[in-house]
């Protein structure tokens, strides 16, 4: 965790979340930054907890259909 | 000695227990406990029981044949009397009729018989090709972004599979590519559905499905040319064609074969979002734990650093400061104590040295002063006979006379 990460949270894709939520676990495992950047991990670390949860809840399945060479979307009725 | 044969010492035989013994040799040969049989049907009877009675006759010979009603109940072919058909079960013995009979399980127009020919003698083929092998089977992605799916846009199977996903992987997307899956258009379709789906959507897995229908029905999927397309699709395929029990050659081509339509659907998403939330609730406790551990190292390298800190600081030397004033004041106060003790004990020793001056002590000790005219005598000289003197003693006075000299 060398670089500081200051990609806008609600702009990540879940993986990319829980990536990133993996990482900040593990450098906080190693224990070697100052409480400051600790806090710092820790609140980026609760924030990606956050936006993981929350696409998580409100995911819905989105369904397109291939048109010739083009998708387009598929209205879902059965 | 013909009559001896009324002695004879083996077992008499009765009808039941004859019958018993021809129908145990009858079930206890393996090779007549799953044949096919072909001939032509005549005597179809289906009486209210739901079973169904049927001779099956060829030029030279005829065989009774029974259908119960769980297999007649899956059958997808309208019997008919004449009908040429293929029928598969087992050789049995009813032993109330004293009749031998064929215990159909499944049935089949003729024709199909030659198609079954045709799916073995192509499967064989790819085979030998190599396109079944277990070494080209791809592996399917634990956590599939899109997911592409070839099956009839009106199927029940795509609705079986739209909710499975929904219900296990509401992250995903689904891009549907339509194509009939039964009929002429159908081996057509499925391969240009699943090279269009490659192309313009590159999906991480691929689901091929199509619900259950009878061998005709489902014949697309034996097709040579699907078997192919599966094996040049860049995304892996699942299939879930039919039922459980339905085997097609897009199965044994596939990279994962799944009994049914929802089962390809639950296969194609092995962590679902349960998992997800699960995994997402652990790593959370664990960013917890660990900043709560950190946070303790932290107060207890501060508590120790502090306890250092307090030895220097200027807290500690007012501190000192403070009790050496303490000290200085309290033996100071201790000195002024002694001090007026001192002053006390001078003023007593004063005390008694004047008391010592007191003439009137010296009274105590006899004395008298004597008194004339309110003038102390202390010489005679001052005195004649007849003079009237005052007298003080230590516990009064008189009057005297001076009567001569003494």
């Amino acid at each position: 965790m060398a670089k500081t990460e200051t990609k806008p949270i609600d702009k990540l894709t879940y993986e990319q979340a829980y990536a990133e939520l993996e990482a900040v676990v593990s450098a906080l495992e190693t224990g070697e930054q100052s409480l400051d950047e600790a806090m710092a991990l820790f609140e980026r670390g609760q924030g990606l907890t956050r936006h993981c949860a929350e696409l998580l809840d409100k995911a819905e399945l989105k369904i397109r259909k291939l048109s010739g060479e083009s998708l387009e979307p598929f209205e879902a009725k059965e | 000695m013909e009559q001896l044969a009324l002695f004879d010492a083996s077992p008499r035989w009765t009808v039941t227990t004859l019958t018993r013994h021809l129908r145990q040799l009858l079930e206890s040969d393996a090779g007549l406990q799953a044949v096919w049989v072909q001939g032509e049907i005549s005597n179809l009877a289906r009486p209210a029981s739901g079973h169904i009675y049927f001779t099956l006759k060829d030029s030279g010979a005829s065989l009774r044949c029974v259908m119960w009603r769980s297999e007649a109940a899956r059958l997808s072919l309208t019997l008919q009397d004449g009908l040429a058909v293929d029928v598969h079960g087992s050789i049995g013995l009813y032993e109330a009729g004293g009749q031998y009979q064929l215990y159909a399980d499944s049935l089949r127009p003729l024709g199909e018989g030659a198609l079954y020919q045709e799916f073995l003698r192509l499967k064989a083929a790819l085979e030998a090709e190599g396109l079944f092998d277990a070494v080209r089977k791809r592996s399917i992605p634990e956590f599939p972004r899109r997911i592409g799916m070839v099956t009839s846009p009106t199927g029940a199977a795509l609705w079986d599979m739209l909710n499975t996903l929904g219900r296990r992987l509401p992250l995903a997307e689904v891009i549907l590519a339509p194509t009939p899956v039964q009929g002429d258009e159908a081996p057509a379709g499925i391969v240009a559905a699943l090279r269009a789906l490659n192309r313009i959507a590159t999906p991480d897995v691929i689901l091929l499905a199509r619900g259950g229908g009878s061998i005709e029905d489902l014949w697309a999927f034996n097709d040579e040319k699907v078997v192919r397309a599966i094996i040049e699709s860049v995304a892996p395929v699942i299939t879930g064609v039919g039922h459980e029990t339905d085997f097609t050659l897009a199965d044994f081509a596939a990279d994962l074969r799944a009994p049914t339509p929802t089962a390809a659907a639950e296969r194609s998403t092995p962590r679902t979002v349960l998992d997800m939330k699960a995994s997402l609730a652990e790593i959370s406790g664990v960013l917890f734990s660990r900043m709560a551990t950190l946070l303790q190292q932290q107060r207890e390298s501060a508590a120790w650093l502090d306890d250092r800190l307090r030895l220097y600081s200027p807290v500690h030397r007012l501190q000192t400061e403070r009790q050496r004033l303490d000290e200085i004041s309290r033996r100071w106060n201790a000195a002024q104590v002694h001090g007026l003790q001192f002053a006390v004990e001078k003023f007593r020793g004063l005390e008694n040295h004047l008391q010592a001056l007191n003439p009137l002590a010296v009274l105590k000790r006899g004395y008298a002063v004597i008194t004339k005219n309110e003038k102390v005598v202390t010489s005679t000289s001052q005195i004649r006979i007849d003079d009237a003197l005052h007298v003080r003693i230590q516990d009064g006075e008189f009057n005297a006379r001076v009567t001569g000299n003494g």
